[in-house]
């Protein structure tokens, strides 16, 4: 491997694990603070793609596709916590399992009646259509290095507020100790729809990034979702330390992965690599509980 | 009192018990006739897809409605019964041998108990990882693993890969054809029969009560002196057996296997398929499959958009009925009792 | 006489707080030995240091004249030690008599038996209903343990433990939740069982301490502030200020 494929690779890793990031943050804090599995996660994802290829077609413009997709999936994440999933927070594990999986065929179906079975466009904003000039001459491309940057920054943020703010201490007082957070005068429901509006948003803004890389069709959201997983429960769930970290190795493993190994191997990398940390510590590489 | 400790009641008993499984059996034994009748060749293979799932979602039955392990992996699992046949079958049209020294064949004599085998093996391989942890790491890990089986096999070039393997032996049972549809299906019935009645002997024994009591208390299992850990991990090795069974059923009955049959998403409609029928009982699932099966055949004819729909049907069947289909039948024969059910 | 259990020097912190501290106990065979103190004060970490299920960080346990730190809880069990927790523990969605047959079935070597069918075995059902006899359950040995009252259920747990044959009982606040008539009842149920087993009991009740212990041994923070007959232990000044005297 030449020294310019090696950092092309890395980026690709890098750009792979902030969208993770991505997904993971929503996931693993609506399971931590809500105890609630969500196998429909990957639907926002989806949700958030087609809704700036709507924007896009409408507007020509990707920079406002952005933040109207985002708050369009974030209100969309909110709408469905408040009709369905609230009702399963105390339900058990495989109650929340059967509901998710039958949401994500309602979401799958109703993106096909709006949007049809066609794969919609999706073109990156002219200004990162082309490639950089990187150190080492590589080259690499523009909207991906957006990505990366975009991802950086959204986790930096999102580190800031869950460890500094009001909101994020009410975030963690809500993750380790329900009772007593709202006995100290927390609106528990308020956050919790916060929470899940917030993580929504964040995996449509996901979505959206990654539609003009792969395509914005229906059950582009169920492969990404089932890394995030792995990154959810690697880092430990309930963790955005956590998930940033696994987010990060799980995006550079499977890259260089696929890369290195003979194709049997390589796709099955991660998993082992899941394997090898859960059976070193089974409740992941940053705790919360217990 | 004194019944609870006199001898099983014997037929009568099991009559009253297991009546809706005994009248859905025979039921399906009908379906050939019924096809012929209707001059309907579809009506067969639909069936056999509907006992084929019911003897996948049986196996997870076994691990999820009595040992509380919600596994996200038996698509999968059936997946390595499926593609250990077509495998096997393919080096068998070939003339070549699998990894270079096992010759392959067409007999399902053999095929079935490989396929068993090999599936068993994943799932306790699998099972040493995910039974470390448990409830939602259990769930996450399972359908990882799941994931992580369907690229396995679409990695492999030399099997089809992404498109799949076509089974181009004729396959037989320990020399007898079983090409005719009508005599595969009565050979999946039979299977099923078998599985329904190994099942419900584990599930009443000394291990099943075990596994069940895992479920309800592992705390407790422990404290009396019994490590729960190796006994979930046979039940998922058995469990997993029992879905490779399926799998290889599936391959031969389409001649056909590809990974989109391992997608997390079968995994997901076995799960479906339990809990539609009821997971209080072994033969729950049957019924949950059945009704699935012909929903998914009729329901697109209805309208394009029928996923939706039956997913809404899920979500409903989640919050009104709690104890599956089988709840429907009579209350009081979803109850469990004590040790078997 | 050797004893049948010795600890010797046993430490547990969680985190900062110290929960078991340097402490050393023994109970002889045959010997009704009652633990009391304050809540808090580390009474259930004992018992799940004893039983297995919480690791000490220091220290030694041993049973039967075997060490048995290092025993994982289900071996433990094995070698006669049952536990029955403070907050009720069984099998919820069992009938009352299944709940005593597996624990009877545990004794077996293993449970790798597939076939034949365990709930009408006499070889576990016969045991079971006796050990429901000894503690007067037996009339409701076809319920549902769920659909027992809080009372039945410690009894329940109580049965589950004599079903396992074992050397030593650690009995967790065994009355607690009790009403009066079915606490009297529990006492009289221990006093009967006396004869035939060692026991470490936890208990707030003090006329039910004072009733059934041989020795009385008084935990404070984690450590053993005094220990002796349940008349020294009464008349102990120490105990008096840093227990009994908080009762009221
Ligand atoms: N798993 C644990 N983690 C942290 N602290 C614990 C844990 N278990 C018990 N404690 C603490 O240890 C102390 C002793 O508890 P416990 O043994 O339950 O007391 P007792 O049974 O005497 O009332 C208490 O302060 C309790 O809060
Ligand atoms: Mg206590």
């Amino acid at each position: 491997m030449t020294f310019s494929l090696f950092i092309e690779q890395l980026l690709n890793g890098v750009q792979l694990g902030v969208m993770l990031f991505l997904m993971a943050a929503g996931l693993t804090l609506v399971f931590g603070i809500m105890n609630l599995i969500n196998l429909a996660h990957g639907s926002l994802y989806m949700a958030g793609a087609f809704f700036a290829a709507t924007v896009f077609q409408i507007s020509g413009s990707f920079l406002l596709a952005v933040p109207i997709a985002v708050a369009l999936t974030a209100l969309v994440g909110g709408v469905v916590e408040r009709a369905v999933l609230r009702q399963f927070y105390a339900r058990s594990h495989l109650d929340q399992v059967l509901v998710t999986f039958g949401l994500i065929l309602v979401f799958n179906d109703a993106v096909r009646l709006i949007w049809g079975v066609v794969p919609v466009p999706l073109a990156p904003p002219e200004a990162l259509a082309g490639s950089v000039h990187l150190f080492g001459g590589v080259d690499y491309p523009a909207f991906r290095l957006a990505i990366l940057g975009v991802g950086a920054l959204v986790a930096l943020g999102l580190y800031f507020v869950v460890s500094h703010t009001r909101i994020g201490m009410w975030i963690r007082a809500g993750a380790s100790n329900r009772p007593m957070a709202s006995a100290l005068g927390v609106d528990v429901e308020l956050v919790f729809s916060l929470v899940f509006s917030a993580g929504a948003g964040l995996a449509g803004l996901a979505g959206l990034m990654a539609g003009p890389i792969t395509a914005v069709q229906v059950g582009m959201g169920e492969p990404i979702l089932i890394l995030a997983l792995v990154v959810t429960v690697i880092g430990g769930i309930g963790s955005i330390r956590g998930a940033f970290v696994a987010a990060l190795m799980i995006g550079v493993g499977d890259t260089f992965g696929r890369v290195l190994l003979p194709p049997a191997l390589g796709s099955m990398a991660i998993f082992m690599l899941m394997a090898a940390i859960l059976a070193w510590r089974p409740k992941g590489l940053f705790p919360v509980h217990g | 009192m004194a019944d609870t400790i006199a001898k099983p009641g014997g037929l009568s008993v099991m009559l009253r018990v297991s009546w809706p499984i005994l009248l859905i059996l025979a039921l399906l034994a009908f379906a050939p006739t019924l096809s012929n009748a209707l001059d309907n060749p579809f009506l067969v293979r639909l069936f056999t897809r509907a006992v084929i799932f019911a003897m996948a979602a049986v196996a997870l039955n076994f691990v999820l409605g009595f040992g509380g392990l919600v596994s996200l992996m038996h698509g999968g699992l059936a997946g390595i019964g499926a593609y250990a046949v077509a495998i096997m079958a393919f080096h068998d049209y070939d003339g070549s041998k699998f990894l270079g020294v096992f010759p392959g064949t067409s007999d399902l004599a053999i095929l079935i108990p490989v396929a068993m085998l090999a599936a068993g093996l994943g799932a306790a391989l699998t099972g040493i990882v995910a039974l470390r942890t448990s409830g939602a790491y259990f769930i996450m890990i399972t359908l990882a693993f799941n994931q992580m089986l369907y690229y396995f096999f679409v990695a492999l070039q030399q099997y089809g890969g992404d498109d799949g393997l076509q089974i181009l032996s004729n396959l037989t049972l320990a020399g007898f054809d079983i090409s005719r549809r009508a005599t595969f299906y009565y050979v999946a019935l039979v299977a099923l029969c078998a599985e329904l009645f190994f099942f419900s002997r584990v599930v009443a024994s000394r291990f099943g009560t075990i596994l069940q009591a895992c479920a309800q208390n592992e705390r407790r299992v422990t404290a009396i002196g019994i490590p729960p850990l190796r006994y979930k991990l046979a039940a998922l090795a058995i469990s997993g057996a029992a879905a490779g069974l399926a799998g290889a059923l599936w391959a031969s009955g389409q001649q056909f296997v590809s990974p989109s049959e391992l997608s997390w998403d079968r995994s997901g409609d076995y799960i479906v398929m339990a809990v539609l029928g009821g997971t209080g009982r072994v033969w729950g699932p049957v019924l949950g499959a059945v009704v699935f099966v012909l929903l998914e055949a009729f329901l697109p004819a209805w309208t394009q958009f029928w996923q939706a729909p039956f997913g809404v049907v899920v979500i409903l069947i989640v919050v009104f009925l709690r104890g599956g289909l089988i709840d429907l039948m009579g209350g009081s024969l979803a109850r469990p009792t004590g040790g078997g059910r | 006489m050797p004893s049948l259990l010795a600890v010797s020097e046993l430490n547990k912190r969680f985190g900062g707080l110290v929960a078991t501290s340097n402490l050393s106990l023994d109970v002889q065979p045959g010997e009704t030995h009652a633990l009391i103190g304050p809540n808090g004060a580390g009474k259930t970490t004992l018992i799940a240091q004893l039983q297995g299920e919480l690791r000490p960080d220091s220290g030694a346990i041993s049973f039967n004249g075997a060490d048995i730190t290092h025993e994982p809880p289900h071996r433990r069990a094995r070698l006669g030690i049952a536990r029955s927790f403070q907050i009720t523990s069984v099998f919820p969605e069992f009938t009352a008599l299944a709940n005593v047959a597996l624990a009877a079935q545990a004794r077996e070597p293993h449970g790798f038996r597939f076939w034949k069918e365990a709930a009408n075995d006499p070889a576990l059902t016969a045991p079971a209903l006796d050990a429901l006899k000894t503690i007067g359950l037996d009339n409701r040995a076809s319920v549902i343990a769920q659909d027992l009252s809080h009372g039945e259920r410690r009894q329940l747990e109580l049965a589950m433990a004599l079903a396992m044959k074992p050397k030593l009982l650690l009995l967790d606040e065994p009355m607690a939740g009790m009403g009066r008539q079915d606490g009297q009842r529990m006492t009289r149920i221990l006093a009967n069982l006396k004869s035939s087993y060692a026991i470490l009991i936890v208990e707030h009740d003090m006329d039910a301490v004072f009733a059934l212990a041989d020795r009385v041994s008084v935990l404070v923070a984690g450590a053993v502030i005094a220990s002796g007959t349940a008349d020294t232990i009464r008349a102990d000044p120490l105990v008096k200020a840093a227990y009994l005297g908080h009762r009221g």
